[in-house]
């Protein structure tokens, strides 16, 4: 019979014991809640401190508190919802035309053989030309007005989009389509039941990359030749060295783009519950 | 409805994996094919279950198909092959998608087999919420559904521990007792082969011959009992004999070949 060893009992020869130290751990990193606000608070305060003592000198590099105002003062004469609006227009027409026509490509060369061997290569060849290389060439083809810098943005994610997409849908487990197959189901069922929804989470992760992408085709777009849009806002406080306004509309972009990673995240919490 | 294979080679590539497979199948027999492993056991339930075309050979199947059959002949896969996105409910219905179907008797046949299968309380969840052995019964009850006449299990419950293992063999044999399903069981666990079948397929290292075929003579009813223990642990051994020095060649032999 087992018996739980009596403490009293084990004690006649005073034998020390050693207990086992905890040596785990695993370098598993850890939360701090107040870690990230104190970064932030700390890099204001010696922004704020430098530009007050006059190491930085304000002409070009206003105080955050100046950046601030600016913002303020373009909020409140309309100036800022109109550039936002332009520039959330291009984008937004540009990443869709440019993802719907890169899904449609990067699907099929996912599914058909022929698809992928023709548009492959092609699209790898492609694929490495910074697109906004391209943009003279659509202005002349298109105008200096919105048409050329949807071209730009379109074609700028299109690419990483197809290339995405073909992975996302070769990443679906073989075993599933043959699961389909198994039971009978014919090929248009298989794509819509099991391929398609299979490739979301590599679809939707793609998008990170193209909205990325987007924004920084929409800002260089907009510095070449346009009078609205937060780039062309830029550039233009820049000529006139305004740089608290400069720095408003950096201040802009980078809302956006948390903006737009919010709202992904948002879309993958939606979609991809079951993961 | 019965199943004959019928002289089935297979190759991939220069690999020699099957080499003149022949065996019959009766209807309501429970067949468990065993062997080293790498011996082409999954590759020949592929061929048995056309998801695999063989480089020579057939197979045909003979006789009715039971009523209310919509798919012959019907898989179990090893790694469950579950739609994460879907239910349980959702993946078993997806196997009566290509049928017209009233939505009566669809509900009705999904409520069957999620009941038999012990699903019935968890028809809503999701695969991620499942314990191992609750998604093969999600599989199980998917190829139930459609009232295969040739049920095809591979390696069925080889990604399960042990003791859900021996749990779901015995609801296997429970779904046995009730139906006689024509089945290929196949398997490298040779207590699950003697438990199950009525008779074992022991397949050489590669390329796979038949090296034996052998009747488990213990009755099904009776396997489950003390006194059939000794039976049944003899015919293990048996099995273990056949292929022990097969498989120790075949561990050799995989050492070797780098090119697979």
């Amino acid at each position: 019979m087992l018996r739980m060893s009596d403490k009293s009992a084990a004690t006649p020869a005073v034998a020390a014991r050693t207990a086992i130290a905890f040596r785990g751990g695993g370098f598993v990193p850890g939360r701090s809640a107040w870690a990230a606000a104190a970064a932030f608070a700390a890099l204001l305060a010696a922004w704020h401190l430098a530009s007050a003592t006059g190491v930085l000198p304000a002409l070009f590099m206003p105080s955050p508190g100046a950046v601030g105002i600016a913002l303020w003062r373009l909020a409140e004469s309309g100036a800022l919802a109109q550039h936002v609006a332009v520039s959330l227009q291009r984008i937004a027409l540009g990443w869709s035309l440019g993802v719907g026509a890169g899904l449609a490509c990067g699907i099929a060369m996912g599914l058909f053989t022929l698809a992928r061997a023709a548009g492959l290569p092609v699209a790898m060849a492609l694929f490495p030309i910074p697109k906004i290389a391209l943009l003279p060439l659509f202005i002349l083809w298109l105008g200096i007005g919105e048409a050329s810098k949807l071209a730009t943005i379109g074609l700028g994610v299109f690419f990483p989009t197809v290339v995405g997409a073909m992975a996302a849908v070769d990443n679906v487990p073989r075993s599933l389509v043959r699961m389909g197959q198994s039971f009978g189901l014919p090929p248009w069922r298989i794509v819509f039941s099991i391929v398609l929804p299979g490739a979301l989470p590599g679809i939707l992760a793609g998008f990170r990359i193209s909205a990325a992408i987007a924004l920084i085709l929409l800002v260089s777009a907009e510095m070449i030749g346009a009078q609205f849009g937060i780039g062309a806002f830029i550039l233009a406080a820049g000529n006139l060295m305004q740089t608290d306004q400069l720095l408003a509309g950096v201040a802009l972009l980078s809302v956006l783009g948390l903006a737009i990673g919010a709202l992904l995240t948002a879309l993958e919490r939606t979609l991809l519950r079951w993961r | 409805m019965d199943l004959a294979v019928r002289g089935v080679r297979h190759r991939y590539g220069a690999l020699d994996v099957l080499d003149d497979v022949s065996f019959d199948v009766a209807s309501g027999e429970i067949l468990a094919v065993v062997g080293p492993s790498g011996c082409g056991k999954s590759t020949l339930l592929g061929i048995v279950g056309g998801l695999l075309e063989p480089s020579s050979g057939s197979v045909t199947t003979g006789g009715a198909a039971p009523q209310g059959c919509l798919n012959p002949v019907t898989y179990v896969f090893q790694d469950f092959a579950l739609l994460p996105w879907r239910s349980v409910a959702g993946n078993v219905a997806l196997a009566l998608e290509p049928h017209r179907l009233a939505p009566a008797e669809r509900a009705e046949r999904i409520a069957a087999v999620l009941a038999l299968t012990g699903l019935a309380a968890f028809a809503q969840a999701l695969p991620k919420q499942l314990s191992g052995g609750m998604r093969q019964r999600v599989g199980i009850a998917r190829a139930l559904v459609v009232r295969p006449a040739v049920l095809l299990l591979d390696e069925p419950l080889s990604s399960l521990d042990a003791q859900t293992r021996l749990l779901l063999t015995d609801e296997l044999l429970a779904i046995w007792a009730r139906e006689r399903t024509t089945s290929v069981y196949v398997t490298h666990n040779l207590g699950e082969a003697v438990a199950l079948a009525d008779r074992v397929a022991v397949l050489s290292r590669r390329p796979g011959r038949i090296k034996a075929l052998l009747d488990v003579t213990v009755p099904r009813e009776q396997r489950g009992k003390e006194a059939a223990r000794g039976a049944l642990a003899a015919l293990e051994a048996r099995l273990w004999d056949l292929i022990r020095d097969e498989a120790r060649l075949a561990d050799r032999e995989r050492a070797d070949a780098a090119d697979e």
